[in-house]
């Protein structure tokens, strides 16, 4: 232990708020991108199912009168 | 007829040789720039205009003008070399001569290359041409404002040339202007600081042989390596539109 | 060797391997780091000329490590993108570089803050921080320009090539930014710069660059997970798991 006190860890020789602010910094960023990336997945995931879910019917009935979107070839 | 256009544009047979093919389509950049002057000159006001903010902005003593001086002229040549960029491929973007540039038999990345060099003569000559007379209005000394010219005359095909990949990137999207510059400023600071730095250099009286050979070296270095990737984003943008 | 090639370009294999690997990337790269930075944090010596603000360093090395090998990683990922077309070259492209962003923020901002005890400043234009600034720009390039363009294939191009010119100017910009700051400044002690490590300091803080990088696999796989599913909704297998895990 490099420290006497549970008190002396905290100031850390008057250095004390640039460690913790370093330290608070990253792991407000860190977890805020977890929980970003979380939450886009859940987003994705429901926007899938309503997307099923509006057109389940499309895709099983047999292709009639589809239309296909064609790229022309440049050259 | 269109495609018989075509037809005889795509037959292999490579009579038009690259050096010349590379010959006209610079001259034809140099052409179509002087029927619309207003273009060719804007960068260049946008220039003067920069370099007079600062000393009304800043301060007008000789002793920072002299010290500023180079960083100023030099930020100024970058930033309307950048403004000026937009124009690029536009122009032959909005009327479908870049697709024909695409599709011609010799190697694409050699027009690219012929282009950005009528764009070089075209914007960052005149900002050389220039920079003597804005060098006295800044109080540099004679020498230093022959070694800016210097690193002007080195840096500026630097800055058209790596100007050419992000503006063939941004071709034919929204906003392309800020996304331009947010793109290729980052890839202009080395040039930047080897060109502040060598004046400063040469202000002090230091030798600066090896900043302008590595200057050259960076030269060398985007005339061999930019028109390949400007040639690859040029594909890119063109299928995308 | 082909065979597995092809298969790494599966989007659903992928998904498959991630979720197996994702459970254990984290936990140990939790522990990992937890080690380190407790380590770091209370039975590490002192150093005898910064004091106890050396302390940030067991972030500060593994922010700026990873966020400039994440740089390295997606222009590998371009390469492949330009070269084999591989979809998930780009899933990773994309997916990589807002946390690349997140991480080069946090290099430049525990740089900084540990500028203000050492040096009385809290920004110096000191050579690594101005490298790690350009290194942030150029993140933000990348991430605006794959926004901007709509059609996925063209963007994946274009980010590519982006991301390749980047790293090639990148050993350029460190070299010119170093010549530059002996320009300006000559002989500032470095932050991070020792002529020789204790092990005591050496070891927790390679435990939390190696914890940092298992925490970033994760997250990539989580987020190249969530991009594939946003862009293979019509695939079957995706229709089934997506089926799957609302339930």
């Amino acid at each position: 232990m490099a420290f006497d006190s549970f008190g002396a860890f905290m100031v850390m020789g008057g250095h004390g708020p640039y460690v913790w602010a370093c330290y608070f910094v990253f792991f407000l960023l860190m977890g805020a991108t977890t929980l970003w990336s979380l939450r886009q997945r859940r987003f994705v995931i429901a926007q899938q199912r309503r997307r099923m879910d509006a057109a389940p019917v499309r895709d099983s009935t047999p292709a009639g009168a589809s239309f296909t979107r064609i790229d022309p070839s440049r050259d | 007829m269109a495609s018989e256009f075509r037809v005889t544009l795509r037959s292999p047979d490579l009579s038009v040789g690259v050096a010349t093919a590379m010959k006209a389509v610079f001259l034809r950049d140099v052409k179509t720039a002087f029927r619309q002057p207003q273009d060719l000159l804007n960068p260049l006001l946008f220039f003067v205009m920069v370099v007079t903010l600062f000393p009304l902005g800043v301060s007008p003593e000789v002793s920072f003008l002299q010290q500023a001086g180079s960083g100023i002229l030099w930020v100024a040549a970058l930033l309307s070399v950048l403004l000026s960029l937009d124009h690029l491929y536009r122009h032959d973007f909005d009327d479908g001569t870049l697709e024909q540039l695409v599709l011609q038999p010799q190697p694409l990345f050699l027009l690219v290359l012929a282009k950005s060099l009528a764009h070089w003569v075209l914007t960052g000559l005149p900002l050389v041409l220039l920079t003597p007379v804005l060098g006295v209005m800044v109080h540099l000394e004679g020498n230093s404002v022959a070694v800016l010219c210097l690193t002007l005359l080195i840096g500026t095909p630097v800055l058209s040339l790596i100007g050419s990949i992000g503006a063939a990137l941004t071709l034919g999207l929204r906003s392309a202007g800020v996304l331009l510059s947010l793109l290729i400023i980052p890839l202009y600071i080395p040039v930047l600081i080897f060109g502040t730095g060598t004046v400063m250099a040469a202000s002090e009286g230091a030798p600066v042989a090896g900043q302008l050979a590595l200057m050259g070296a960076f030269l060398v270095l985007a005339l061999t390596l930019a028109p390949f990737a400007s040639a690859a984003a040029l594909r890119i943008s063109l299928s995308n539109s | 060797m082909w065979q597995i090639f092809h298969k790494l370009g599966s989007p659903k294999w992928f998904f498959g391997i991630a979720s197996t690997l994702m459970p254990w990337l984290l936990w140990a790269g939790v522990a990992m780091l937890a080690v380190g930075i407790g380590w770091g944090l209370a039975f590490a010596p002192q150093d005898y000329l910064q004091g106890n603000s050396y302390r940030i360093i067991f972030i500060h090395v593994p922010s700026a490590f990873l966020a400039q090998s994440v740089y390295i990683m997606m222009a590998v990922a371009g390469l492949v993108t330009l070269v084999w077309r591989m979809k998930l070259a780009d899933v990773f492209v994309k997916s990589v570089a807002p946390v690349g962003a997140v991480l080069t923020f946090l290099a430049l901002f525990t740089g900084a803050v540990w500028g203000k005890p050492t040096w009385g400043t809290w920004w110096i234009w000191d050579a690594r921080l101005t490298s790690m600034l350009i290194l942030l720009f150029l993140y933000f390039g990348v991430i605006a320009l794959g926004a901007a363009i709509s059609d996925e294939k063209s963007s994946a191009r274009a980010v590519a090539v982006l991301v390749l010119v980047g790293v090639v100017n990148i050993p350029i910009i460190k070299y010119s930014v170093e010549w530059w700051n002996t320009l300006h400044q000559p002989a500032t002690f470095k932050l991070t710069e020792k002529p020789s490590m204790p092990p005591e300091m050496w070891v927790p803080l390679l435990l939390s660059v190696l914890g940092l990088y298992l925490i970033f696999g994760w997250l990539a796989c989580l987020r190249m997970q969530t991009e594939i599913l946003a862009r293979e909704g019509r695939t079957r297998w995706v229709k089934e798991l997506v089926q799957a895990q609302g339930n």
